[in-house]
């Protein structure tokens, strides 16, 4: 009986020995040929969180802020679906923004890979409104941001 | 921190327990504090940025308070006939439109004029959700999509609105519309969608910015002030002033809805 353990666990880890590396050599080398989705980058220094986070936990993130938002009126917090909009606009042909219905679109780069359909943009606007943007006055990833925080922190745990 | 109390066999020692915690929960406070001026841990492993990005323009808004409640006077004397700019106002911004279906095309807002057949004498006056505070939609609402912020304004939640329209049965006002066609290339502040039920939201988000309704902005430019948009809970105010002081009168009064929209000069 453990033997046959031994053996299985054996058999499991030469097959993964050769697969891992294998599979590791492709995503170094074959960056733009593999399968996996490569969801253009956003525009700043980084995402409001993590990318494994965001990765794993932008749904809940977005529920979680929505019922505060809609029903609390609390606006202007880091996970907001209009936040990911702006920030991960992808230009089309005509230069404009892309809607959700073209497949360059941030959100569908990776929903269409993971056969996740969502209904976000049903009701939502899958683009950023002309809302002019000037540069100059786009703030610098991290002042206002951690005053932000800091002020939360005083106001949620005084 | 009063968890500390509670001793496994029963004996409190909160005066000391107390301290203690309380000298720790400063430090973990004072650290918290002090990484937020670069980034805080979420979780282990996870680190939250510094809110980048638009969202990183404004603090976030505090929760709405039931210390407020927003409403509206409408001068009818002040409103003409056939100025639409507050429809027309509120349709753009919100992109609500005909779908050739007068019969069930979305109105937030409408015009409506009453005139006494005998002696000729009428008025019109923009007609929206009046933002109750009995709101029947709630009420009756299966699901709690209908809700009423605790500032006063009533609005569906589109996320768990089923699309019944037991809400657009209750409502004496007419006020709410059911989205029969899909809605393609919605404004980024006002989602809308086919299946689901919406109305007048006094413009929540502009309220929440500090802002008013865009119906009362555009009466306003199209140089009639009809419609006074406050805060009915601050005698300060305006809108309080003049409700004090004036005759007016709310749409079926007599429901008890309580509404927020008051009427003048009707």
């Amino acid at each position: 009986m453990v033997r046959a353990l031994i053996a299985a666990l054996l058999l499991g880890a030469s097959i993964a020995g050769v697969y891992v590396p294998a599979a590791l050599a492709q995503s170094q080398t074959g960056a733009q040929n593999d399968l996996v989705p490569h969801p253009p980058k956003g525009r700043g220094e980084h995402c409001v969180a993590d990318t494994a986070f965001m990765r794993r936990y932008h749904m809940t993130m977005l529920k979680h802020q929505r019922d505060e938002t809609v029903h609390e009126g609390v606006r202007g917090k880091p996970f907001s679906i209009g936040g990911c909009i702006s920030c991960h606009a992808v230009k089309g042909a005509d230069g404009l923004p892309v809607s959700y219905e073209d497949p360059k679109h941030f959100c569908r780069s990776c929903h269409d890979y993971a056969a996740v359909s969502i209904d976000c943009f049903e009701c939502h606007a899958s683009r950023p409104g002309p809302k002019p943007q000037d540069a100059s006055a786009e703030p610098e990833p991290g002042a206002p941001g951690s005053t932000a925080l800091a002020n939360y922190l005083q106001e949620s745990h005084p | 921190m009063t968890e500390g109390c509670s001793g496994a066999n029963g004996s409190c020692q909160c005066k000391t327990g107390d301290r203690r915690e309380d000298a720790a929960m400063q430090s973990r406070r004072n650290f918290l504090l002090r990484t937020a001026a670069l980034a805080t841990i979420l979780a282990p492993g996870v680190t939250l940025y510094a809110f980048g990005g638009e969202a990183a323009a404004a603090n976030p808004t505090p929760p709405v308070s039931s210390k407020v409640r927003w409403g509206l006077l409408i001068d009818a004397s002040k409103c003409e006939e056939s100025c639409t700019a507050c429809v027309e106002a509120c349709s753009s911004a919100y992109g609500w439109k005909s779908t050739g279906h007068p019969g069930t095309d979305p109105q937030w807002i409408r015009k409506v004029s009453a005139k006494d057949p005998k002696s000729g004498a009428g008025f019109s006056v923009p007609v929206m959700c009046q933002h109750c505070a009995n709101p029947p939609c709630v009420d009756v609402c299966p699901t709690g999509a209908s809700f009423k912020r605790a500032d006063g304004i009533v609005l569906v939640d589109r996320h768990i609105c089923i699309g019944c329209r037991y809400c657009m049965m209750a409502c004496p006002y007419k006020a709410r519309s059911f989205v029969h066609e899909p809605v393609t290339d919605q404004k980024p502040d006002a989602p809308r969608g086919k299946g689901t039920v919406e109305s007048c939201t006094l413009c929540a988000h502009r309220i929440d910015a500090g802002g008013v309704p865009h119906c009362v902005e555009a009466c306003k430019k199209a140089g009639r002030e009809a419609i006074l948009f406050g805060d009915l809970n601050d005698p300060s105010s305006e809108i309080a002033k003049r409700v004090a002081t004036y005759r007016t009168a709310r749409i079926r009064e007599d429901l008890g809805c309580d509404t927020g929209v008051y009427y003048t000069n009707i």
